[in-house]
């Protein structure tokens, strides 16, 4: 018997319309857990480097984690991944709420969609029933609306669906995945609309089994007591109104401009009473005793629920205050745009025609307020309809496509992908690996087990360590107590907190954890429910592998590189790990320089960047050093990488 | 105290569907309760606590099995309050023909809630345990009644729901044929 996965994936081909049950290999799971880790797998396996993100042989899979659906408390985040446009790289994309375990109960661990619908179908999964079905009567219906449509369809509230809206089906790079009030972001939109597929409404009702039940349901009772009683996990900004950290730090607009002393008690109180004047209530995601979701009745719109950063993304990039955020929030949402990307498109192309880069003829009455300009290119944008077919594809490809000058203004994105807007001073080294080396394409979703920044005193930070649990390694509590000033920290301590960092998001996005009761909150306190010394025993009872730390750091440190592998093949090398020339003011190339070597080198990778022979034979992964070799990535001996112009395979 | 009148023990669970959050937890922990062996599964598909969950309309509203039904109303009332409007079945606890909650996936076999019953006696049924949020909220309270009611278990409780649907000489036959197998 399978324990904790169905050990089943269901297989789509839109073009011919197959549909297959496929058994997996046991040993994956044991080698990449599940989720993103085993999806990581499929991308290498099945789609070659050769395969444009449009062609319809790549794929779009929707996974599980290895603990949806059994008792493991905030086990629900699924994983999509697929080659994005944006990028030519892997897409990472999550999403809370309720599909991961619906889907498993309908007894698969994936599904993967391959090929491409002759028109807009929806695929419709009631266990064993399986149908590739019309959606063209839901062709530009918004997200929760084709939710909401569906399960009257079907006569079944209990159906979970995820879909896309408008901005998807039109193919726009910033296109998200939406369920409920909760989204799939990160270019992942874009590819289930090229492949025509509006949506997925999925309904289980079988037994998911696990190795040691009753072990495993007590120990969760106590998980899910210790996550509901503690400040430590969940997200803080669900019930802390001061929100001066995002306000007073972050920069506006074009990720240009910082207000430090923007924040007011005056502005907190009457914002407080914006959002309780609107909110319905908190929700939360399947089987967890946090609510993080806010969700709002705004006057004239569809009901919409936001969480964390989502509430001030549009109204900074707007220089507006939250009632803007929460008047057009909703709107984008139903659209299907991701909100953290979509509003930096925005302001960029403002940006742009305030400096005569882009005129009234590229945007024919443009409206004076800055707003009604929000809700303008939005229009633009999910249509593709003039300008917006360019700004669809994103700051990076669209500076590209204006040209003009216009790429200096793009000065916020690596990879090609829009960053948090975060300009600071100081270099943080931690963070420059983080956001330089990153495959997550966002830094939430690298950061998170480490601090941000050091505390004042050494008694503050002795406190801190004395009761951190989640560390991997006493080491890290010396490094945090000899920390003192933010861009001061040795090398070796950048390295290894980022190595940590990656860790617990490879381990969450593979066996299914929120990151807020995980991998993105335990750098706020310290105090975090799972961590790598007890993510072990929960693996273990659910899937009766004896799972230890050093084998799940292993297992992370095989996905991560088999990520890696994945973008390496598709041309990511050195040069594209570059954080934004201006993401800190003062910069020093040669320290920067020699801290990627040495985290090259402390990965295992050389100086390109790429997984040596050695390393990738060492997880396992020599399929992948073959494929190297063949291609000419790596040459036969490692003293001599190949060069990187021998395996240039970007797209324009 | 009235002759021949015996006490017995209420038990509520009171229910606040503004402090619902839609978690589910409540569905998972009945459900891991009794599954044979206990907490062999967790499926929210076989318990006897269900949340109505309109994530559009904002109705978050936890119900438990009650008695079986072998008819669907016919005709519903919709209900207003506080401005959301709310299906008559909202409500309901029945096991019905008209939708599939509390059912068993697998026979059809209407399910129960029994205030989680056992030996030893819990504390709060498992669905209150598992509220973190106090939507779900336990009391006992003691009430005088007349004689002593027939405790039904669950079999007595599913054979006379299959009587009712297919007539006592129907699962009599079926029955007969079953054990000669
Ligand atoms: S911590 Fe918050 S976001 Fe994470 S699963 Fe729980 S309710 Fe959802
Ligand atoms: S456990 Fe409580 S809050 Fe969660 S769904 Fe059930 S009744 Fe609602």
């Amino acid at each position: 018997m399978r324990y904790a996965e169905t050990g089943v994936n269901l297989e789509i081909d839109l073009s011919r319309g197959n549909i297959e049950r496929v058994e997996t290999d046991p040993r994956d799971m044991e080698l990449y857990l599940g989720g993103q880790g085993t999806a990581a797998k499929i991308l290498w396996d099945r789609v070659p480097p050769e395969v444009d993100p449009f062609s319809p042989d790549n794929l779009l899979i929707f996974s599980t984690g290895l603990l949806h659906a059994t008792p493991v408390p905030a086990a629900n985040r699924v994983a999509v991944n697929t080659f994005s446009p944006q990028t030519n790289l892997m897409s990472h994309s999550l999403m809370g709420g309720f599909f991961g375990p619906e889907m498993k109960h309908a007894g698969y661990d994936k599904i993967i969609i391959r090929g491409k619908a002759p028109d807009l179908v929806y695929l419709y999964i009631h266990d064993d029933t399986v149908e590739i079905r019309d959606a063209t009567h839901l062709r530009g219906k918004g997200c929760t609306e084709t939710g909401d449509i569906l399960k009257k369809e079907l006569k079944d509230d209990r159906v979970q669906v995820a879909a896309i809206g408008l901005a998807g089906e039109n193919r726009v790079y910033t296109a998200s995945i939406d369920h409920g009030h909760s989204s799939a972001a990160r270019g992942v939109g874009v590819i289930m609309g090229d492949k025509r597929l509006k949506a997925i409404a999925v309904r289980g009702t079988k037994d998911i089994h696990v190795a040691k039940p009753a072990e495993l349901f007590e120990l969760c009772m106590h998980m899910h007591q210790q996550i509901g009683g503690s400040d430590g996990c969940g997200d803080w900004m669900a019930v802390d109104e001061d929100d001066s950290f995002h306000h007073d730090n972050f920069a506006w607009g074009n990720a240009r401009t910082r207000r430090r002393g923007f924040w007011s008690k005056e502005l907190e109180e009457r914002w407080r009473r914006l959002k309780y004047d609107h909110m319905d209530r908190q929700t939360s995601c399947y089987n967890c005793p946090k609510k993080c979701r806010n969700v709002i009745s705004w006057p004239g719109r569809k009901r919409f629920g936001y969480k964390c950063y989502g509430k001030d993304t549009y109204h900074m990039a707007a220089f507006k205050e939250l009632d803007f955020t929460y008047d057009i929030l909703g709107v984008a949402q139903e659209y299907g745009l991701d909100s953290y990307s979509t509003p930096q498109v925005m302001a960029f192309a403002l940006e742009l025609y305030e400096n005569g880069i882009l005129t009234d003829k590229d945007l024919p009455g443009l409206p004076a307020d800055s707003g009604d300009r929000f809700f303008y290119l939005m229009e633009k944008i999910v249509r593709r309809e003039g300008i917006g077919d360019i700004l669809a594809n994103g700051v990076s490809l669209a500076a590209q496509q204006i040209g003009n000058g216009a790429e200096k203004y793009d000065h916020n994105t690596i990879k090609r992908f829009e960053q948090l807007p975060i300009k600071l001073g100081k270099l943080n080294p931690p963070y420059f690996l983080m956001i330089a080396t990153g495959e997550k394409m966002a830094i939430t979703q690298i950061e998170g087990s480490f601090p941000q920044d050091p505390l004042p005193t050494m008694e503050e930070r002795q406190a801190f360590v004395d009761k951190w649990e989640a560390v991997p390694n006493e080491k890290f509590k010396q490094y945090f107590l000899e920390w003192e000033k933010r861009n001061d920290i040795s090398n070796e301590a950048s390295c290894a907190i980022t190595d940590w960092n990656e860790a617990m998001h490879y381990i969450d996005d593979s066996i299914g954890l929120c990151g807020f009761v995980s991998s993105f909150r335990g750098q706020f306190g310290g105090e975090i429910a799972y961590h790598i010394n007890n993510i072990p025993d929960f693996l273990t009872l659910a899937t009766g592998v004896d799972m230890t730390k050093d084998k799940l750091w292993e297992c992370f440190q095989r996905i991560r590189t088999l990520v890696r592998a994945n973008n390496v093949r598709r041309g990511m090398r050195r040069k594209d790990e570059r954080p934004p020339e201006d993401h800190w003011a003062v910069r020093d190339e040669a320290f920067e320089q020699k801290l990627l070597d040495d985290y090259y080198a402390f990965k295992g990778w050389n100086k390109e960047g790429v997984p040596t022979r050695e390393t990738l034979d060492k997880l396992g992964l020599s399929y992948v050093s073959e494929d190297f070799l063949r291609r000419g990535i790596l040459a036969d001996t490692e003293k001599n990488p190949a060069t990187e112009t021998s395996v240039e395979s970007e797209k324009k | 105290m009235k002759a021949g009148l015996k006490k017995k023990i209420v038990k509520e669970i009171k229910v606040d569907v503004d402090k619902c959050t839609g978690c589910r937890s409540c569905e998972l922990a009945c459900s891991a309760f009794h599954a044979a062996p206990r907490y062999s599964s967790m499926n929210p598909s076989r318990s006897r606590i269900r949340v109505i969950m309109d994530e559009v309309r904002d109705v978050y509203v936890p119900i438990r099995a009650g008695e079986y039904t072998q008819a669907e109303c016919n005709g519903r009332n919709i209900y207003t309050i506080a401005g959301k409007e709310y299906s008559e079945c909202t409500f309901c606890p029945a096991s019905c023909p008209s939708r599939d909650y509390f059912k068993e996936p697998d026979s059809g076999l209407p399910l129960k809630c029994d205030m989680c019953e056992s030996v030893p006696p819990l504390p709060e049924p498992m669905c209150v345990q598992a509220c973190e949020f106090d939507a779900l909220t336990y009391e006992e309270r003691e009430e005088e009644y007349e004689e002593e009611e027939l405790k039904r278990d669950e079999m007595e409780i599913a054979f006379e729901s299959l009587i009712k649907k297919y007539g006592l000489k129907q699962v009599l036959q079926t029955a007969s044929r079953l054990s000669k197998r």
